[in-house]
């Protein structure tokens, strides 16, 4: 390869900045000039006229599947889709098996990670030993471990004991940890399939309340107050959530929430032909919902976009929709859907974006080296996206190993053409690099 | 082109009446010395029967084989699918058997639907979950109109004159609906894909449809649904032509949808006392098994009002006019509706 | 044969059979049958659906008048018999309604408004079968058009209409269809 291993963008706009074309120069692992007419020598050109960039962005809710399931994904592949959506760094989810509720599972995925090497894995560590939901798991020392866990989830299930949710916000205060709850009261959503609504009484499946998921989410931010603790919540789904998180944080709380790309633009409407690939947890709700999910967004209610990328194998997203796995994919097709949804709408700008995406998650995960605004001196974690891309239908075919996306066969705008980790290209024209 | 049955909101009006004219002659069909029309002969019809159910499936396989398709029965104990063999891999073995139609019962909302994705010939959904029995519904309709609506006479048809009153009856239905008519369902609508059939039907045929149960056996979205819904039985009664009793699973009083079977029994039950509080001409309706004395009294059950053995009998006749229409021709006949 | 008339230019097309025709055609087929069947004797009439059923229906008052003899009258729908199903989508079913004593050892008479391949009447025999069986069947039409594509023949014939296969018969009658006529017309001959 010739030339000193930086490089050079040129013609490319910096939302946020002003909106002129600019250049920005990468070099050492960090984004060292940015000015109109930047030279040097030794760095590889990129004419980046027409394109946007972004910092690079982070994905505070991933399953990576990885140990246990990798017969759907792997630490590998799914850091790969990462990178081809743009993500410089992804929060591993626990639910694996093993749980990651020991010091030693998070530090191998962490680990894993690294060794891949296409962004850069954060673990989450379990709240509860085995996601049980009756004792703590070692928190402390999983924060204390290579991986630095911040952020503990049992994701997949919900922390329905007050009491442990309420020891659990209190005991990660010591770390700077937050606990990220999945809102979903397992009374009320015994056999829930799909949204309780028109479309669940239609169809004959089993309804999944609204209420299930604002009943925990109001319950948690009364906690969090009263002890002062950190409380993000995982895939809010519903208008009466975000308007009691809209709420809670009018009384200065700490809260701070994330919605999917797939909540921010698809609905219940979608299980018409039982086609299991629309079948998720939080469930696909209403039109009444996407609207204020989106606007939550877009006033920052919500404070963040987080992709619950959920790979599943062939087998159990093609078998009657009882039978079928939760989750969607989400990783490779995020940015565009957030085009769609938020900024065709005129919602949220690109420099919105930037925030929702990377800055924000990256504080919420206390991921220091992530989500930093592009400035002489950040780190050289950058996206570089094309708004203008003319929309193609979206393929199951990707670099994540399993194919349920909802969107597939979608047509959606925009292109991620280049991902830079640390200054060193992972994807570059559309392609790993 | 409709090549399925999946779910009675298929079916425009026009489609309804057409199913229930042509039951309307094959009925005669079952006193004629040689019950057997050469129609589908040739055609294969699969039985694919997820869940034990003897009555339906014989009935299937009775239509179809008076209409001289070959029938082949694949139920799900015992066989690769008791092994674990998914509803994919089946639908492909059964299209690879060259199967014509395939009737399948399951116990998953929405089976039909997916199984209609995989094969190339008709499905026919003879109960999936909770979701629809769109023939039940057909044959409950027939019933109806056999009963209630030959007395008014239909319109429409060529009457031909005959000494026989019962057929002259009969004919005069041909044609029509059920307009008018007032029909009270009963019991757990929450879980129960009869329920769901017969509301869209029904009112697609013109009736007046009333959902009696208490509030926890109904949907919270039951009020965009093409009917009335009512948690006091006794002021339906004496309005109802029509009252469809709906099988309650005890199983219910444990996860807390009614308190006993004593109250649901007391509340929602049929007996001889609320029998007496129905309009002359009224009947009395249930699609089968029975909860002798929970839903319905054994005397009831046993009365000159119901129709539950007739429904039976129906049962064939309206599957052999579906098979006929879906299969007879190159494709079900258009009525000039759109649905 | 009969006499040939002269062909009139009217809404369907040219007329073959004005009313007058018709009722004339009518009364020499019921003439003929009563020869034929020894008086009626054990003689039932099936029309077949759709417009053979009022033509036997006129039959048997015809008969009735003559002779004052009862003949039983019904309708034997063919659709399920038919060889052509599969070429078409399913059709609608129309009546059958055999009189109280059945075809067992009756001489059947089919009563149809137009003979064309005869595939028509080769159901309505196979219908027949499977209802029990007659002493003998025949046929009494009110219009042959010819191009038989079976051994089949009609006993009894309104009129003898030759005709080319790309020609249209249509027959109406007040029952069904408010006038009684028979006309010819050149649209895409149907069989």
């Amino acid at each position: 390869m010739t030339g000193d291993g930086s490089w050079l963008i040129r013609g490319v706009t910096i939302p946020g900045r002003d909106e002129k074309a600019t250049s920005i120069l990468i070099a050492g692992g960090s984004v060292t000039a940015i000015g109109p007419d930047l030279d040097h020598p030794g760095a590889t050109t990129i004419d980046a006229g027409g394109l946007i960039a972004l910092p690079g962005l982070v994905d505070l809710h991933t399953h990576l599947r990885e140990p246990g399931r990798e017969d759907a994904e792997t630490v590998e592949t799914g850091t790969a889709a990462a990178a081809l959506g743009g993500y410089t760094a992804v929060h591993a989810m626990a639910n694996t098996d093993p749980v990651a509720d020991t010091a030693g599972v998070v530090e191998q995925v962490w680990r894993l990670g690294r060794t891949a090497g296409h962004c850069d894995v954060q673990p989450v560590g379990a709240v509860t030993v085995g996601l049980g939901g009756v004792r703590l798991a070692e928190l402390g020392t999983m924060a204390d471990s290579a991986a630095r866990v911040r952020v503990f989830s049992d994701d997949g299930r919900c922390v329905s004991d007050p009491l442990l949710m309420r020891r659990a916000l209190e005991y990660v205060k010591a770390f700077d940890g937050v606990i990220a709850q999945h809102a979903q009261d397992p009374r009320l959503t015994e056999g829930a399939q799909l949204n309780e609504g028109e479309m669940s009484a239609r169809l004959g499946l089993a309804g999944w309340p609204a209420v299930a998921e604002e009943a925990i989410i109001a319950r948690d931010c009364l906690l969090a107050a009263h002890v002062g603790s950190a409380l993000h919540l995982c895939h809010v789904s519903t208008a009466g959530s975000a308007e009691i998180i809209r709420w809670a944080k009018s009384k200065g709380w700490p809260v701070t929430a994330e919605v999917t790309p797939h909540h921010l633009l698809l609905t219940d409407e979608l299980a018409a032909g039982y086609d299991p690939v629309f079948k998720v947890n939080p469930p696909l709700r209403t039109e009444a919902d996407v609207a204020e999910l989106r606007r939550a967004l877009a006033d920052g209610t919500i404070d963040c976009v987080a992709t619950d990328h959920a790979p599943h194998p062939v087998e159990a997203k093609e078998s009657e929709w009882a039978e079928a796995a939760f989750g969607m994919t989400g990783l490779e097709t995020a940015l565009r859907v957030v085009q769609r949804a938020m900024v065709e709408t005129g919602l949220l700008d690109w420099a919105g974006v930037a925030d929702r995406m990377s800055v924000r998650p990256a504080r919420i995960g206390r991921l220091t080296g992530h989500g930093h605004p592009l400035t002489p001196g950040a780190p050289g974690h950058l996206t570089l996206y094309d708004p203008a891309a003319p929309a193609e239908a979206v393929t199951s075919a990707g670099a994540s190993k399993s194919r349920n996306t909802p969107f597939a066969g979608m047509e959606l705008p925009g292109r991620v053409v280049a991902t830079f980790l640390r200054g060193v290209p992972a994807v570059l024209d559309g392609k790993l690099a | 082109m409709k090549r399925h049955l999946i779910s009675a909101a298929d079916l425009s009006r026009g489609d309804a009446v057409l199913i229930l004219d042509t039951a309307e002659e094959l009925a005669s069909l079952a006193d004629r010395p040689i019950k057997k029309l050469p129609t589908l002969r040739g055609r294969t019809v699969v039985n694919l029967f997820y869940e034990d159910s003897t009555r339906t499936r014989i009935s299937f396989e009775a239509a179809a084989k008076r209409l001289s398709a070959d029938v082949i029965n694949f139920s799900a104990k015992g066989s690769s699918v008791a092994k674990g063999e998914s509803l994919k891999d089946t639908a492909l073995t059964l299209e690879a058997m060259g199967a014509d139609a395939v009737i399948i019962r399951h116990g998953a909302s929405g089976a039909a639907h997916r199984l209609a994705g995989w094969v190339r010939g008709s499905v026919l959904n003879a109960g999936d979950g909770t979701h629809e029995h769109p023939t039940q519904a057909l044959l409950d309709a027939f019933t109806i109109r056999r009963r209630l609506m030959a007395s008014r006479g239909g319109q429409g048809g060529i009457r031909v004159s005959s000494p026989r009153a019962s057929t002259v009856g009969a004919a005069g239905a041909r044609g029509a609906g059920l307009d008018g008519l007032r029909v009270t369902i009963v019991g757990d609508v929450l879980h129960s894909r009869v329920a769901r059939s017969n509301v869209l039907l029904l009112s697609t045929l013109g009736a007046e449809v009333t959902l009696a149960a208490p509030p926890t056996l109904l949907p919270l979205a039951v009020g965009s649904w093409p009917c009335a819904v009512s948690y006091d039985l006794d002021s339906e009664l004496p309005k109802s032509d029509v009252v469809m009793m709906l099988r309650v699973q005890q199983e219910r009083m444990n996860a807390a949808y009614f308190p006993s079977v004593r109250e649901y029994s007391r509340r929602y039950g049929l007996d001889a006392a609320r029998m007496a509080r129905l309009p002359g001409h009224a009947i009395v309706m249930h699609p089968g098994p029975m909860n002798r004395g929970v839903e319905i009294a054994a005397e009831v059950a046993d009365s000159v009002r119901s129709t539950i053995v007739e429904q039976v009998a129906n049962g064939v006749t309206t599957r052999m006019a579906v098979l006929y229409l879906l299969l007879g021709g190159t494709e079900f006949p258009a009525t000039g509706e759109v649905r | 044969m009969c006499a040939a008339s002269n062909p009139v230019a009217g809404r369907d097309g040219l007329a073959v059979l004005d009313p007058e025709e018709i009722r004339r055609a009518l009364t020499r087929i019921a003439h003929e049958i009563l020869e034929r069947t020894h008086g009626g004797d054990g003689v039932i009439l099936l029309g077949i659906p759709t417009r053979g059923v009022p033509l036997a229906r006129r039959l048997a008052a015809r008969i009735g008048e003559f002779e004052g003899l009862d003949v039983p009258c019904g309708s034997l729908d063919v659709t399920m018999h038919r060889d052509d199903l599969r070429l078409h989508p399913a059709r609608a079913l129309g009546r059958t309604e055999l009189p109280p004593g059945g075809v067992d050892g009756k001489t059947v008479v089919l009563v149809d408004d137009v003979l064309y391949s005869g595939r028509t009447v080769r159901a309505a025999l196979d219908a027949l079968n499977d209802l029990g069986r007659p002493r003998a069947v025949q046929l009494a039409v009110l219009v042959d058009r010819g191009h038989r594509e079976l051994p089949i023949r009609a006993d009894y014939v309104g009129k003898n209409l030759p005709t080319s296969q790309r020609e249209v018969v249509h027959v109406l009658l007040t029952e069904v269809d408010v006038q009684d006529s028979v006309t010819i017309s050149g649209e895409e001959g149907k069989p």
